[in-house]
């Protein structure tokens, strides 16, 4: 909206953001073997997201990322989580137990971790975003500009 | 063994005092905020110095490394750290929710327009 | 320098420069984090303390005020409660084990197990990932529920924005 006119800006912005996409990717599946995991990445991911939405304008952005698709993420991410403990009991485990989830334990508790991984990741990067749309989708108050308050 | 035993937790009560006075003492409600914010990065310093051990490295395995830092706080304190800035989300839109009904975010303000109306 | 940045933070009256203050603060603790070689929590706090939390304080400044009121006198009772609650921590140090030390009681319990058995039982190197997700699974569902919470409890404070008719113009009615 307010950015049109900075060719700079925008340019530079598209440049990053597939890069900072890709580099949240990384951080949510490479989890296991260095520093990183679904808390890191959702919030990562959400960074791009605000960047774009700062730069673009936040119209634009809610055109790329709805408000339903949001919520849909938000939600999935938490039942992703629970959904692999209930699994888990289903098979004959306890709750949240992975090492049932496959043939061989390790597998198992790979693919759990890697599966609530996703969940944490979905749920972060959701209500990041969720939230910061709900900040930066306020009007202004009517009538109340910040400079004129009573001191 | 030392006078810098315990410097880091000495440290740590600095700025934890600091962020106490300023959520107790000032009126302004982004303030407060911002002083809870310092009170809680001391508490997670805090854990995290207590999770360091001397000659350790990050809780990574790998070959040839025996002395490994305790993962334990890490991982208390990793998710404090996302949980801690969606309970500040929070406080923030409540505080934009308040300058919405009342026109300002002092307290004391606040506390007048309650009492004189 | 932590100490020096926050304090600055704290004390300055313009609201812009304290959520950029506050940023500095939480990028120097995730720098101390790796020091003390906490590299995840380091990744974490420098993404979400210096990067959302300074957006999130940034939006809310627009929305409101950006001075504070001037308030120059010092607080006596808080001054007096900070610093008594300080002594008594302080006294409470002198009891902790010194720092790094292997032997302190933190060490003694679970995360020994956790370093030596997490590569059998659990399969990852990263031990805080095999620990965040497997060993206390249920922590992190309910840390992720917290989340969940907050969001919606934005969503519900400040989420419908009832538009001003002018502007009604403009696409777009959902948060």
């Amino acid at each position: 909206m307010m950015m049109r006119q900075k060719p700079i800006l925008r340019v530079s912005a598209k440049l990053l953001i597939p890069f900072i996409l890709l580099f949240a990717l990384y951080v949510q599946f490479h989890g296991d073997y260095g520093p990183g995991g679904g808390f890191q990445a959702g919030v990562i991911f959400a960074a791009a997201f605000i960047l774009y939405a700062l730069v673009f304008g936040i119209d634009s952005a809610r055109d790329v990322l709805p408000g339903g698709a949001r919520r849909i993420c938000l939600a999935l991410g938490v039942l992703l989580y629970a959904g692999v403990g209930v699994d888990g009991m289903l098979l004959g485990g306890n709750f949240l137990n992975y090492s049932i989830l496959a043939q061989d334990p390790h597998e198992g508790q790979h693919l759990g971790i890697l599966l609530i991984e996703l969940g944490v990741g979905l749920t972060v990067f959701a209500a990041m975003t969720t939230i910061f749309f709900a900040f930066a989708s306020q009007d202004m108050p009517a009538g109340t500009d910040p400079d004129q308050e009573t001191p | 063994m030392g006078i810098l035993d315990h410097f880091n937790y000495w440290m740590v009560i600095v700025l934890m005092m600091a962020g106490l006075y300023t959520v107790i003492s000032r009126g302004n409600l982004i303030k407060q905020v911002v002083g809870l914010n310092v009170f809680q990065v001391s508490v997670f310093v805090l854990y995290i110095s207590m999770g360091k051990v001397s000659g350790g490295t990050a809780p990574i395995l790998g070959e040839g490394i025996t002395v490994y830092s305790n993962p334990l706080p890490h991982v208390l304190i990793l998710t404090a750290i996302v949980v801690g800035v969606a309970t500040t989300a929070l406080a923030l839109a409540l505080v934009v929710r308040i300058r919405k009904a009342y026109g300002s975010i002092e307290e004391d303000d606040i506390l007048k327009q309650e009492n004189g109306s | 320098m932590m100490a020096m940045g926050a304090m600055a933070a704290l004390a300055l009256r313009n609201l812009f420069a304290v959520a950029m203050l506050s940023g500095t603060y939480s990028l120097l603790a995730a720098a101390l984090y790796v020091v003390l070689d906490a590299v995840d929590v380091a990744f974490t706090e420098a993404a979400v303390g210096a990067g959302i939390s300074t957006v999130l304080l940034l939006g809310t400044l627009v929305l409101t005020d950006h001075h504070e009121k001037p308030n120059g006198r010092i607080h006596l009772p808080a001054l007096l409660i900070v610093l008594a609650v300080g002594g008594l921590l302080f006294y409470g140090t002198l009891d902790m084990p010194a720092f790094g030390d292997p032997q302190a009681p933190i060490h003694q319990h679970v995360a020994d197990h956790y370093i030596e058995e997490s590569r059998e039982e659990v399969g990852p190197p990263n031990i805080v990932t095999s620990v965040l997700a497997s060993y206390r699974g249920y922590d992190t569902l309910g840390e992720t529920t917290v989340i969940f919470t907050a969001a919606i409890g934005v969503l519900a404070l400040i989420g419908r924005v009832r538009r001003i008719r002018t502007r009604d113009a403009r696409s777009g009615d959902d948060p």
